[in-house]
């Protein structure tokens, strides 16, 4: 087909448009690689100065020199793992109710107060989980503090699930609604339409919609170190969830305040930031690879 | 309780501010000579030399103390880095802090300001009210794990720790974990709760009928307990207090100090002074500290 003639002065503009959103783009990429780079420089040292044997210990007593970094990644883990237990099934329910169920004026009043629960500073949260949750958990389980796992998931489940509700509606606002209107003429029910059509159909955005709550997990600092008491054990066992917990980013944070600059113990900090970055990365890549993999099948938004 | 330390972070670096806009003044009305003080340092310390600061402000208005917490550590670094004129700590330089400095070519000249006596606490709930210091080792060691064990119910026992950055934690480690042996390697238990702040172990003790903690006198809340101490199960089992620490009777007290480069002189040798006389050391005891011993 023949292009229609441009005036050239907006073909400038274009032009430079493009090349902004670009540079844009290849800048957010080039920050994170420095963000890598910055901390191999800086955690690098540490893997010279500290034997492998060290790192990998199962005990984390930074003042005299032993620095095993697998209670603090399982920690990550364990408190992440159980507060998206949590917050995927009620996130997606939300979503689906918000999106695909509620009358129009709960829609209106509902949405921005889900925004406004993300907005709660994350000091405040931990402040109510101190004064409120942890005490709870401690009656109700009968363990000997409340300041445990359980209570770092609870509240980190509460900081996700805004972010979850959010992006997983967008996802099953952009399913076309032809699709919903083709499972009614086959004589589908609300719920089937739901289950069968509109949620395989946005499952895309809402695998984003996890990983970004896994983010705001993992990545979550002040909440945990209030309230998951920030004792560095193996969170092996069954009843892990019911024990104190350190995680990488407490740690870092509870840390790196009064380290030498320069000293072994500062290096290794950077190695737990390394080690953090790796474990979201590849819990991204993870993501991406499923949802590349389905995405012929999806006709949901991609928002990755 | 929180609230508290919140709020002093607010505070201070208002009152910084608030310095700084009265030092710029107008240009042309003529300003006396103003002359800032900067101090940084310990988190123990802060709430007693913002104390300071305020009342030696009010006496001499031409004087500005900016105070910063962060903890020892902090302090020190910022000490060796130039950009703090005294640094609070509440432990002695370590032997690399010293030679960092003295590799820059300073000399650090330690000067003691106030005693501080170090409380174990205990919820009120709780029945125990003596322990030997044998037995809180056993205790954050991980040794002993039940109150039964010390004489009290049949509960767990919860440890609730400062940091490891913690100039306390340091203290408590040496002189009550590992009982002023240097040969000890007893470290605390990997179960112990360490906690970012004072106020969160004030609250985590005030609530739990399980939880033993330890603070500075100055910290302790009439909703925690405090139990007496005695160095061997023998006995004198003491409770902390400003008495018992200037007797010497109360085993577990530590000085808290200050650190200048060099001698002091000018504003900070009269700043200092002020702080180690009676009208400074009545501000010690206002804040639960422990004044020195004769002033």
């Amino acid at each position: 087909m023949e292009i229609p003639a441009v005036p050239k002065e907006v073909d400038w503009r274009e032009f430079a448009v493009e090349q902004l959103i670009r540079l844009m783009g290849v800048s957010a990429i080039g920050l994170v690689l420095l963000i890598f780079l910055f901390l191999i420089k800086e955690g690098g040292p540490a893997l010279l100065e500290v034997p492998l044997s060290n790192l990998m210990g199962q005990r984390w007593y930074p003042t005299f020199d032993i620095y095993g970094l697998a209670p603090l990644i399982l920690g990550s883990l364990l408190v992440t793992a159980g507060a998206i237990a949590i917050s995927l099934p009620l996130g997606v329910a939300t979503a689906v109710f918000i999106g695909e169920i509620a009358p129009e004026w709960v829609r209106e009043i509902l949405k921005p107060v889900i925004e406004i629960i993300a907005g709660i500073p994350s000091v405040v949260v931990g402040f109510i989980g101190l004064q409120i949750v942890s005490p709870l958990v401690r009656e109700f389980t009968g363990a000997p503090t409340g300041l445990t796992a359980l209570t770092g998931v609870f509240l980190l489940a509460y900081m996700a699930l805004p972010t979850i509700i959010s992006i997983a509606e967008d996802a099953l606002d952009a399913v076309p609604q032809s699709y919903r209107n083709a499972a009614y003429a086959l004589s589908a029910t609300e719920w089937q339409t739901i289950w069968r059509v509109v949620l395989p159909a946005a499952r895309p955005g809402i695998i984003t919609a996890v990983m970004l709550g896994v983010g705001r997990a993992i990545g979550e600092t002040m909440t945990v170190m209030m309230v998951a008491g920030n004792a560095a054990r193996m969170p092996l066992g069954l009843d892990a969830l019911l024990r104190p917990v350190r995680t990488m980013t407490a740690t870092i944070a509870a840390e790196m305040g009064e380290v030498a600059r320069g000293s072994t113990h500062y290096h290794v900090l950077f190695v737990v930031g390394l080690a953090l970055f790796i474990v979201t990365f590849a819990i991204n890549l993870a993501a991406a690879m499923t949802i590349f993999r389905r995405e012929r099948g999806g006709g949901g938004r991609f928002l990755a | 309780m929180l609230l508290r330390r919140c709020l002093g972070y607010f505070f201070i670096p208002c009152l910084f501010l608030l310095f700084v806009s009265c030092g710029q003044g107008g240009p042309t009305e003529p300003v006396p000579s103003r002359t800032t003080i900067v101090n940084v340092g310990s988190d123990t310390m802060v709430n007693l030399a913002l104390a300071w600061a305020e009342t030696y402000h009010e006496l001499h208005p031409e004087m500005s103390i900016s105070v910063t917490g962060g903890g020892s550590g902090t302090g020190i670094a910022a000490l060796i880095n130039g950009s703090t004129d005294i640094a609070n700590a509440s432990r002695e330089m370590k032997s690399e802090e010293l030679e960092e400095a003295e590799r820059r070519g300073m000399t650090p000249v330690e000067h003691i300001v106030a005693l501080d006596a170090i409380a174990v606490v205990i919820n009120p709930r709780n029945s125990v009210a003596e322990l030997s210091i044998p037995q809180i080792s056993d205790i954050f060691a991980g040794r002993i794990t039940n109150w039964r064990e010390v004489g009290g119910e049949d509960r767990p026992i919860v440890l609730a720790s400062r940091e490891s950055n913690s100039g306390t934690y340091v203290y408590f480690l040496e002189k009550v974990v590992r009982r002023d042996d240097p040969n000890s390697s007893d470290l605390f238990s990997p179960e112990a709760l360490l906690l970012p702040s004072s106020e969160i172990i004030g609250l985590e003790v005030a609530t739990n009928p399980n939880a033993i903690g330890y603070d500075g006198l100055g910290y302790v809340t009439p909703k925690q307990k405090t139990v007496r101490v005695a160095r061997t199960s023998a006995g004198p089992f003491v409770p902390p207090s400003i008495d018992t620490v200037n007797d010497g009777t109360y085993p577990v007290a530590r000085p808290l100090y200050v650190y200048t480069v060099g001698e002091p002189t000018g504003a900070i040798r009269d700043y200092l002074e002020w702080i180690v006389s009676d009208e400074g050391q009545r501000i010690v005891a206002e804040l639960g500290f422990v004044p020195l011993a004769g002033a």
